[in-house]
């Protein structure tokens, strides 16, 4: 495996160059258009997620990535080459299907050798590399098996190796982990990025589950509507949404509009007619004044206290309306004198923890830095 | 009381599963019975008659069983027949060009009917069915009408000997009727249907994305058809060729009407031996022969398909 190009670049970390890079790439339908000038840069041995509902062209872009769909309008470069008119099985990409899309007619040996076959690899290579990979992906013992006579999570695996076994320069996974149960998918989500690590191959995997992208990506570019609408680390996606559309999609959020009153370089002040009071930011925005903006807060940011914080900003008054305990932590719905209703999540740090009751007048506070400023 | 309750539902879930099994033997019974009556009594017959002699009566065989005037239930069986069958050179003669006219009318009824179907699974929805209805649209005619149209299209002075002649290809009319290729011509068009009917449920049945995968993996649009597509659609391939060989080997009308004299079939044989000879027994002997080697042949297939499944 030392000898794979690819694997010594992961155990070198070289300064990430563009790798696979797409230039305002469109695909129209008919007058559908499934995806809208996105341009994006991925490095080499990046786990690159596209992340978003049913619909909102993550597929599309998969599929031109892998050939089987061409560009309406822009173009691919992977490793520097154009591979915009390239057919499928001439690019140096792979791709694991949604459904695995095993030849039912052969067994998982044949499977994984059979993107060796059509390269005419000497029979012997072939043997070995199968037998690697196979091991690689803990299957060995299976390799007679026919793909019927195997559990979900073996075939997942077998998906995998096929796809790998060609060290391809680039590897597509649409919906890895959509098929497996959740425990599985747990354990496989770090099974996945280990194997990336070792093998060293640019991921990129398409997925609508958000805890999914959150774990398996080095970045995330969350798409809607044909658009990617905001690309970064799951921390970057997580903490600093750039807008209402990713801030309500990733987790859970609070999400109040609001006009700006207060605008200095190192804080803000938001007038919050939903909230009845003034939220203090402590970033600067640059927006223009009186701009409609939203603001979001997580709900784990949010703190309930029994007596009023000694704070001057970002306390507001409420009752608790509802309760979920959900083990690890517990969330509160608390009604303001507005009517708004707040989502809070307090974690349940020590056994015993003296919960809030329903109807229970409570303080909500926040710290200056946990909300969030979104223009759109 | 509860556990009286129990025993009870227990009882009666007992008496309700003796009762389904019962009604699903009533549903199996209804056309074992139908295939009893109306496949194994007749098969019988013609088994018996088989192995009758023949008489100036009517039916003209002789009764196989008779009770005798001393009171002995006598059974004779000649086999005279069946060493006359495989003793003389027509009859051999018959069955082997039989078998190489079906042969060649299945090869070409799948060279034909394969592109057809995947033609047809493969077209966009509201065309499919339309196609599919014209496949099945000669079945709306009668067998025998639509093979006698071929009589007034082929003839001398129809319409494809006109076109020939109109366009110049040919100067004088060619002989179509009463050829070989008359009779291939019949029976691939005959038998298509049952061709394209089993090989378009195959196929519309095979996952697009396997094609993708293999494409993916490099494998060129050509390779992938043969190694994806024909051995998944295998199924359809056998279903096919058995519903047109089968009943092409033992096809009357087609050779009778379009092929010349010398198109020896051994349908024709039967009818002849049948009608003409009135020579019951030879002709039972030859149907009865015609079946072995065509069960024959249905087991060799499944022996193959099964064993290719198992590996």
């Amino acid at each position: 495996m030392s000898t794979d190009p690819a694997a010594r670049a992961a155990t070198t970390p070289s300064p990430p160059a563009p790798y696979v890079r797409i230039e305002r790439l469109t695909k129209r339908f008919g007058d559908f258009v499934a995806v809208r000038q996105v341009s994006l840069e991925i490095a080499r041995g990046e786990i690159f997620c596209l992340l978003g509902g049913s619909g909102c062209g993550k597929t599309t872009l998969l599929r031109m990535l892998a050939g089987f769909e061409t560009p309406t309008e822009g173009s691919i470069y992977i490793d520097g080459v154009d591979v915009t008119g390239v057919p499928p099985y001439e690019r140096p990409v792979n791709m694991m299907f949604q459904s695995y899309a095993l030849f039912p007619h052969m067994t998982v040996e044949q499977n994984v050798a059979f993107g060796l076959r059509q390269d005419g690899t000497p029979r012997a290579e072939i043997e070995t590399r199968v037998e690697e990979m196979l091991s690689l992906v803990k299957l060995d013992g299976y390799a007679k098996r026919k793909p019927h006579q195997l559990s979900g999570g073996q075939r997942q695996r077998v998906a995998l190796a096929r796809a790998l076994v060609k060290r391809p320069k680039l590897l597509l996974l649409d919906e890895p982990l959509g098929a497996l149960d959740k425990k599985l998918r747990e354990h496989t989500q770090f099974e996945l990025v280990g194997l990336q690590e070792r093998l060293g191959v640019t991921f990129v995997i398409v997925t609508h589950d958000q805890e999914e992208a959150m774990t398996l990506a080095s970045r995330i570019g969350v798409m809607r509507a044909g658009e990617i609408l905001q690309v970064g680390s799951p921390t970057d996606i997580y903490e600093y949404p750039n807008s209402r559309f990713v801030a309500d999609f990733i987790g859970s959020v609070n999400l109040v509009e609001g006009k700006l009153v207060e605008d200095e370089p190192d804080h803000v002040r938001i007038d919050c007619p939903q909230l009845g009071g003034t939220v203090y930011v402590d970033h600067g925005v640059s927006s223009p004044p009186d701009a409609q903006l939203s603001v979001a807060i997580r709900p784990e940011k949010l703190q309930l206290a029994r007596e009023r914080p000694e704070q001057p900003d970002n306390v507001l008054a409420g009752t608790v309306t509802g309760i979920a305990y959900l083990g690890d932590a517990t969330r509160y719905l608390v009604r303001l004198s507005t009517g708004f209703v707040l989502r809070v999540t307090m974690p349940n740090v020590y056994r015993r923890e003296e919960q809030f009751e329903q109807g229970q007048p409570v303080w909500v506070h926040w710290h200056a830095s946990a909300a969030v400023v979104v223009m759109r | 009381m509860n556990a009286a309750t129990e025993r009870l539902a227990v009882r009666l879930r007992g008496l309700g599963a003796a009762r389904s099994q019962f009604g699903r033997a009533c549903v199996i019974l209804v056309p074992y019975l139908w295939l009893a009556v109306f496949f194994l009594v007749p098969f019988l017959i013609v088994l018996k008659i088989a192995f009758a002699n023949i008489q100036l009566s009517m039916p003209p065989v002789e009764p196989v069983v008779t009770w005798t005037a001393d009171k002995v239930l006598q059974l004779r069986l000649h086999f005279s027949n069946f060493s006359f069958v495989f003793g003389d050179d027509l009859y051999i003669a018959a069955f082997l060009n039989s078998l190489k006219v079906a042969g060649i009318s299945t090869v070409l009824a799948l060279l034909l009917g394969y592109p057809m179907a995947y033609g047809i699974a493969r077209a966009p929805g509201a065309w499919r069915n339309v196609l599919f209805l014209l496949v099945v649209l000669p079945f709306f005619t009668s067998f025998l009408l639509r093979v006698y149209a071929w009589l007034g299209l082929l003839g001398r002075s129809g319409p494809i000997n006109d076109l020939l002649l109109a366009l110049g290809i040919v100067h004088e009319p060619l002989q179509l009727l009463q050829t070989d290729f008359a009779v291939y011509l019949g029976m691939v068009y005959s038998y298509l249907p049952f061709m394209v009917l089993p090989l378009y449920s195959a196929i519309e049945k095979l996952d697009l994305t396997l094609l993708e995968a293999a494409a993916d993996l490099g494998c060129r649009p050509t390779k992938a058809f043969f190694t994806i597509t024909l051995p998944l659609t295998k199924e359809g391939i056998f279903a096919g060729c058995l519903l047109v060989f089968i009943p092409a080997v033992g096809e009357y009308v087609i050779p009778a009407l379009l092929g010349g004299p010398d198109t020896l079939m051994i349908g024709r044989v039967v009818w002849d031996e049948f009608f003409g000879n009135r020579d019951w027994p030879v002709a039972s002997a030859l149907a009865i022969v015609l079946l072995a080697i065509l069960t024959g042949f249905v087991l060799l297939l499944q022996r193959v398909q099964s064993r290719e499944e198992e590996a």
